[in-house]
Order: C-alpha cells, then sequence, then structure tokens
C-alpha cells in the first residue's frame, strides 16, 4: 500500500509531460495540434499560465518558435505528433549543428496501428537521421521524469532532446508522483552573438558537423552510465526492449532477463553488448521498424528473429504472448474470436455538421475532390463518396493543380481541393499562390468552421483567440486569397443547399482559379444551440430515400413501408437532431417540417 | 503479488465512459493501489464504438488488457457488449446498461439489427448483469447520470470502502452535480440487488 499524497496523481503521458515542463522552468512551448499529442499545451495553458503557451500555424514554425526562445536562453518545447515532425524536420536538421543555448525538448508523439493517422511512420529513425539524442519513456511517471532529464541533456550537452511517445503512453494514464513539484527558477543563460555557430553559412557548417559528431560521443558515453537505461536481472533468456513495448514484455515474460533502454539514441552499445553476453538468447521487442535490432545486428550481436512479426501495427499484450509461446516452445495461442455479423459503428459526421452540404453539392456535381487532412475525411464514405484522396496537411490544393496540369482527362472536368480553415492555415496558403503564379484554373473549397475540430476544437488564426485565452486577430480566408491574387472569392453557407450546389457549379466550371468559402461554425462547437428541430410527416413521406444521401445520423429508417412496398418510410431522432434542415431542403415532397418547440 | 483486476468499459462516444474510467482510477488511487487506464481519443469520439480500460493490483505494467483476460466488462449499450464480448475472460463478469443505441449503419439501411440481441447477450456471457441504468437515471431526473449508474453497480463487484467511492466521485464531478451523481452510484448499487 503507497501512502496517499496530493501529489501523487493519476495522470496521462500527456498531462505529465505538460507538468514537468512547468516544473522543469520552460518559458515557452509552440506547437500545432496533432493526435496524440495535443493535450500536453492544453494542459499547460490550463494549469500553469505562468509558461507562455501557444498554438503555432504548423509545426514548421512551432519547431522554429522553440528555436529562437533556445537562442535567448530561456527552456523552450514544441510538441507535435509522428507526421507533424516531417513539416518541421528542416529548421531542426539545422539546428542540430547550431545546438541549444536555452533547453530544447520536441515531444514527437508517434501513432503505431493509425488510431488517428495517415501512416504509421516510426520517427525513432529520424531522431538517428537528424543526430538529436532520443528519450523513450514506458509510462506517465517516466514522461514526467524523462521529460526533467530530456531539459537537463539539453542544456548540458547544447542539442535539442526529443522526447519519443507513441499514443499508447500519450493517452494512457497511470499514478505520477510529482515530487516537491516546484518550478525550476529560469538559468542564467544569455543570448551571446556568436556567428561562428549560429549563422550556417558552409564555412561555419563544415566546422559545425565536425563539432556535432563530437557532441554525439560525448552523449553516447553518457547514455552508457545514464540511469534511463535500466538491467532487471533474471533467467538466460534476454530481451532489450523500450517505450510500451517494455510493459508488454515484462508481463508476457516475467522470469527474462530485461534491458530497458529509456535513452534509445545514441545507444549504449557497450552496455548492451555485456548485457547480451550475460544471457543465452537475446530477443528484441520493439514496436514499428527494426530500430533497436537493425542497430543491435550491426554490432555483432546474435538476436533471435522469431516467426512471429511485429512490425505492423500496434503491439498489444496477445501479440507479446503469442512471441512468448513461440520462445518456449509451446502451442500457438488460439486467437479469440469475437461475435461475428454484427452492425459496424463507424465515426460519422456529426448531425447538422456543415461539411455535409459541400460534400451532397460535390456528390451531385460528380466532382474529382483531392482531400486534406480533418474530420471532413469522411466526406470520402457514402453516401456522400465525395473526396477521392488523402495524403498530408495541405495536399489537397498542389494535387488538385498538379491533376489539372498534368491534362489527363480521367479526372472530368471538374477538379476540386478541399480542406479545412486550420489546415488552409497550416499549409495551403503557399499551394494557392502556386496556382495562382503558375496560371492555374483549380477551384480550393475551404471549410471554414472556426475552429480546428477534429483534435478537440483548439483555437487557430482564423478563431480570433489565442491559446491563452487573449483576443486576436481574426485572420480571414477570403482576406488571405484576395492577397495572394486569387480573383474568384465566393463565400457560401453550406445549409443552403441550392445556393452551394450553384456556386461549386459555376467555379468548378470556371476557367480561372478560384476559392470558396463555406462558412459555418462547428455543430459541436456551439454554446447554446437554437432550439428548432426538424420531424417527417408520415404520411406524406414517400420512402424516396433523398434524405438518406445526406448520410445524417439523426434520419433513421423506420419499419413502415412506403405504399408501393419498395421502401420503407423514415424519421429524424430527436436527440441527435440539431435543427441544420439540410433535409427539408432535399424532400421533394414537403414530409420534413420544423418541429414545434417544446 | 495479488492478481490484477481487469476492468474493461465501452460504449458509444459521448455517453460518459470516460468518467466512469476516471472514477474508477481515482478510486485506485485513494486505495493505495496501483492503477492504469488505457483509452483512445481523436476520431473514434465522433459517434464511433468507446472503449476504456482500467487495471487495478499491487503493480501494473501494460496499460492494455489481453484479449479474454477482462474480469469485469461494462457496457454502456447492448450491442457494444457484445461487441466486445472475447474481450471478458471465461468466468468474467458482464454488466450491461439496458439501453439500445443503434448505429448509422443501422439507421439508414445498410445493416440490420440483430433480431435476438437479448438471446445473443445471454449465450455470450454466462455471468450476465443487466442493468437497468437508463430508467434508474431518467428516474433521477438526469439521462446524462448513467455512467455513475453503473459505477454505482461495478462498486458492488470490486470490495473498496464505500467512504472512497463517494470521495472520488465528488472530488471528479462540477460541485452542481455531485449530489445527482451520488444518487445515481446509490441507485446503481441497489439496482444490481434488484436484478441479482
Amino acid at each position: 500500500m503507497q501512502a496517499v499524497s496530493a501529489n501523487r496523481r493519476v495522470l496521462s503521458g500527456n498531462e505529465a509531460i505538460a507538468h514537468a515542463a512547468w516544473a522543469a522552468g520552460v518559458e515557452l512551448a509552440s506547437a500545432y495540434p496533432g493526435t496524440p499529442s495535443t493535450e500536453i499545451l492544453e494542459n499547460i495553458a490550463r494549469h500553469h499560465p505562468d509558461v507562455y503557451a501557444e498554438w503555432a500555424v504548423n509545426e514548421k514554425v512551432a519547431m522554429e518558435v522553440a528555436i529562437g526562445a533556445s537562442f535567448a536562453g530561456a527552456r523552450a518545447l514544441t510538441t507535435m505528433k509522428h507526421v507533424g515532425l516531417n513539416v518541421a524536420l528542416d529548421p531542426l536538421m539545422t539546428f542540430t549543428y547550431i545546438g541549444a543555448n536555452g533547453g530544447l525538448v520536441i515531444v514527437c508523439a508517434d501513432d503505431p496501428g493509425m488510431h488517428s493517422s495517415q501512416n504509421e511512420q516510426d520517427n525513432r529513425t529520424l531522431a538517428k537521421f537528424a543526430r538529436v539524442p532520443m528519450l523513450e519513456p514506458s509510462d506517465s511517471q517516466e514522461c514526467y521524469d524523462m521529460t526533467l532529464e530530456a531539459y537537463e541533456i539539453s542544456e548540458r550537452f547544447g542539442t535539442p532532446v526529443i522526447l519519443r511517445t507513441t499514443t499508447r503512453i500519450n493517452h494512457s494514464s497511470g499514478i505520477v508522483d510529482l515530487g516537491d513539484f516546484t518550478r525550476k527558477p529560469r538559468g542564467d543563460r544569455a543570448y551571446e552573438k556568436d556567428m561562428t555557430r549560429t549563422v550556417m553559412v558552409p564555412m561555419f557548417a563544415r566546422r559545425q558537423r565536425v563539432a556535432l559528431e563530437e557532441k554525439l560521443a560525448r552523449l553516447s558515453d553518457y547514455s552508457e552510465k545514464s540511469p534511463l537505461q535500466r538491467i532487471e536481472r533474471g533467467g538466460k533468456t534476454g530481451i532489450i526492449t523500450s517505450g510500451i513495448s517494455y510493459q508488454y514484455a515484462r508481463e508476457a515474460f516475467p522470469e527474462a532477463s530485461i534491458l530497458r533502454l529509456g535513452m534509445t539514441f545514441p545507444l549504449p552499445k557497450t552496455l548492451i553488448r555485456e548485457f547480451a553476453a550475460s544471457v543465452d538468447k537475446v530477443y528484441v521487442i520493439e514496436e514499428g521498424d527494426p530500430y533497436l535490432e537493425e542497430q543491435v545486428l550491426a554490432m555483432g550481436v546474435d538476436v533471435r528473429q522469431p516467426e512471429i512479426s511485429l512490425r505492423i501495427g500496434e503491439l498489444s499484450p496477445d501479440r507479446i504472448e503469442r512471441l512468448a509461446a513461440e520462445v518456449h516452445g509451446e502451442a500457438p495461442l488460439k486467437p479469440k474470436e469475437a461475435v461475428g455479423n454484427l452492425p459496424a459503428r463507424p465515426p460519422v459526421l456529426c448531425p447538422g455538421c456543415s461539411h455535409r452540404g459541400v460534400f451532397y453539392a460535390l456528390n451531385r456535381l460528380k466532382a474529382t475532390v483531392l482531400g486534406d487532412i480533418g474530420c471532413y475525411s469522411l466526406g470520402a464514405f457514402p453516401p456522400l463518396s465525395a473526396m477521392d484522396s488523402i495524403v498530408c496537411m495541405g495536399a489537397s490544393i498542389g494535387n488538385a493543380h498538379g491533376m489539372q496540369k498534368s491534362g489527363s482527362r480521367d479526372a472530368g472536368a471538374r477538379v476540386a481541393a478541399i480542406l479545412g480553415d486550420s489546415t488552409f492555415f497550416h499549409s495551403g496558403i503557399t499551394g494557392l499562390l502556386n496556382i495562382v503564379y503558375n496560371r492555374g484554373m483549380s477551384t480550393v473549397i475551404v471549410l471554414d468552421n472556426r475552429t480546428t475540430a477534429m483534435t478537440g476544437h483548439q483555437q487557430h488564426p482564423g478563431t480570433g483567440r489565442t491559446l491563452m485565452g487573449q483576443e486576436s486577430v481574426e485572420a480571414s480566408v477570403e482576406e488571405v486569397a484576395r492577397g495572394v491574387g486569387v480573383k474568384r472569392v465566393r463565400v457560401v453557407d453550406p445549409y443552403n443547399l441550392e445556393e452551394t450546389f450553384d456556386v461549386l457549379k459555376e467555379e468548378l466550371d470556371s476557367s480561372e482559379p478560384s476559392v470558396i468559402v463555406s462558412k459555418r461554425a462547428c455543430v459541436l462547437s456551439l454554446k447554446a444551440r437554437e432550439i428548432h428541430q426538424f420531424s417527417v410527416d408520415l404520411d406524406a413521406c414517400k420512402a424516396c430515400g433523398a434524405c438518406l444521401k445526406l448520410g445524417c445520423p439523426a434520419i433513421e429508417i423506420t419499419d413502415q413501408p412506403s405504399p408501393n412496398g419498395k421502401g420503407r418510410k423514415v424519421r429524424i431522432n430527436p436527440v441527435l437532431c440539431v435543427g441544420c434542415g439540410m433535409c427539408a431542403q432535399v424532400c421533394k415532397f414537403d414530409a420534413v417540417k420544423e418541429a414545434v418547440s417544446p | 503479488m495479488d492478481k490484477i483486476l481487469n476492468v474493461t468499459l465501452v460504449g458509444v462516444g459521448g455517453q460518459g465512459t470516460l468518467l466512469a474510467s476516471e472514477v474508477l482510477c481515482q478510486v485506485a488511487l485513494a486505495s493505495g493501489r496501483d492503477v492504469k487506464k488505457s483509452e483512445v481519443h481523436g476520431m473514434a469520439q465522433r459517434g464511433g464504438s468507446v472503449v476504456s480500460q482500467v487495471r487495478i493490483g499491487d503493480k501494473v505494467h501494460s496499460p492494455l488488457i489481453a484479449l479474454g483476460e477482462t474480469d469485469v466488462l461494462i457496457a454502456f449499450e447492448k450491442l457494444e457488449a457484445l461487441r466486445h464480448a472475447h474481450f471478458l475472460a471465461p468466468d468474467g463478469v458482464a454488466m450491461v446498461n439496458d439501453q439500445e443505441i443503434r448505429p448509422v449503419t443501422v439507421s439508414s439501411g445498410q445493416a440490420e439489427w440483430p433480431n435476438d440481441l437479448d438471446g445473443m447477450l445471454r449465450s455470450a456471457f454466462p455471468k450476465l448483469e443487466l442493468i437497468p441504468a437508463l430508467a434508474v437515471a431518467r428516474e433521477l431526473g438526469n439521462v446524462r447520470a448513467v455512467n455513475l449508474v453503473m459505477i454505482g453497480a461495478l462498486s458492488t463487484h470490486l470490495g473498496i470502502d464505500d467512504s472512497i467511492w463517494r470521495e472520488s466521485i465528488a472530488a471528479l464531478v462540477k460541485p452542481q452535480f455531485v449530489e445527482l451523481n451520488l444518487k445515481a452510484f446509490e441507485a446503481g448499487k441497489s439496482a444490481v440487488t434488484a436484478c441479482g
């Protein structure tokens, strides 16, 4: 039994990192929201207003802001999901040559299994590629402890440090002992002008390139002796592991000896060799790429490679138990089977979602739609079926331009790009300028719902409010579009289906570039919902199915057959309906009526 | 080392499963045990299935429960109970809120709702407790209290002191809802006795 104290709390990995950033004396935190990293900055803003925290327009800018603070001698934090580091890699690759003045920690949250992502890239490779020391916590307590340690490493060695997490670390909770939980006072690091260290022209960069390798050698020594590396002595089977994989391995192999690596770049090669020599056989248990395995193999250590592959998708206790059965020469465990043939419950566009009207029109126009990252990816699915591609943040605009310029006739005459307001500000503006400059003619539709909906309603430049709650300039998509030279800028209300259809048709058929801003607030962010609702007059309903093409979860098929017996009539679930009125507009029989308020 | 207690909570986005799992964690912390909780945010919240797992013991490593090793399955909705039946251990208990929420695949006519859901539940779960949590919450005047009714029902299986449950609930819900939630908790305990 543990003593109960106020500083022992159940915290998610993200909450623990936020508290640790405060305790480490972080002065500035800058990030763009991205699952599973988003709650780190939200928790800093909520609990620690003495830390300056901001939503940057994208991860590259966030990284550059954090680097600026480090230049100035302040401790800085930037957080991002794994694909965010692709965007921010450019400044990072050169900042490693310069090195940190004030401590700089980059939280990189990978998403094995793609719970909420478009790929499952394993960013441990990027830490090695960029030559950034990397720590991998295995639970919330370590998220707290390792964030503190990361700042010490950063300032001691003059390097940014990556704290690499995964969804199961960020979003799982455990008990965290926050210790005395006080904030470290600001250090005495000053900004000192030194062009040989910070101006990366070739003559200085070549010198810093050599210095970086020397720094890595010192970091390797630290990695060998660091308490972040831990050996748990057991039997003659040895396991090398890190991060969440350690937890599954510890439970599935209670008798094994385990080398748990808390710092996975640079690797402690002597420690690994000594550990391997102390056991009969060595297994590497890791989620994702063979990052550890390949390096350990390259050291000449005889790593056993089991039949069961751990490479694709998220690891789980089940997968590691099956591995344990193989290692112990036991019969393969039979996978537990789910009850078959149950109706699926997929995520759907919410009732009253402002994106629905645009997708409904695009479907009718049979347009080829290059899509983007956000809730609106759900517009790809039936019955709306109005999105053809998703690549990365902002890709829709370049994709549409390339398709239009390629001269291909297969895509049809109507090609559009579609993306949200936050995504447009993140990385859509440059693509739009490219269309105008290169005499393109694509139509770009910005679904402007005045929030970053998918990650849980964060502020962005278009909302007129900052992360810390201050009022700010409300950036206008229309003005930005006009500013980069778009002549045809239209604004539509997506709740008005006829207007939306007409404007979309006109712009898709125009031979000039155009921007259509579909403007309606996200229904989930409305504080007081309008009380009016709609209902179906079952006598008037002909069961034609027109309203079902909207894909609204509030519209439900009843047991009542139509007069000709071919279809079934519908009703509107009053618990779900928010009164957008789109179904009333598509009903040809006037069967959908505004319900009388109770 | 004692055995770890594995609890899986399932439901539909918006039903309050996350608060229920938070209460359970707080109870574990307050009673001096180790605890880990796992859940995934993001896309799943848009009306999809929601799964949350809580493990309580002297020392807990994995935040995830292996399939077939859940001791208590708390289902806020009947179809979700069935969907996660293979999570439960052979001698595990399923506590199922007697509520049906039809997914959009059914309401739009793409899939059929199972015509003998109760029968399927009885054959999937040898130890089934059907809790009328929605009816109980409605009687208390707030359908959103379903989650605390289910927590009350769960508390009868864990043997943790009543005062710890009550203090943990009071610590986690907004002050104006403490009274309602404590009533729902008590009603949940009685609901088990009534159907037991």
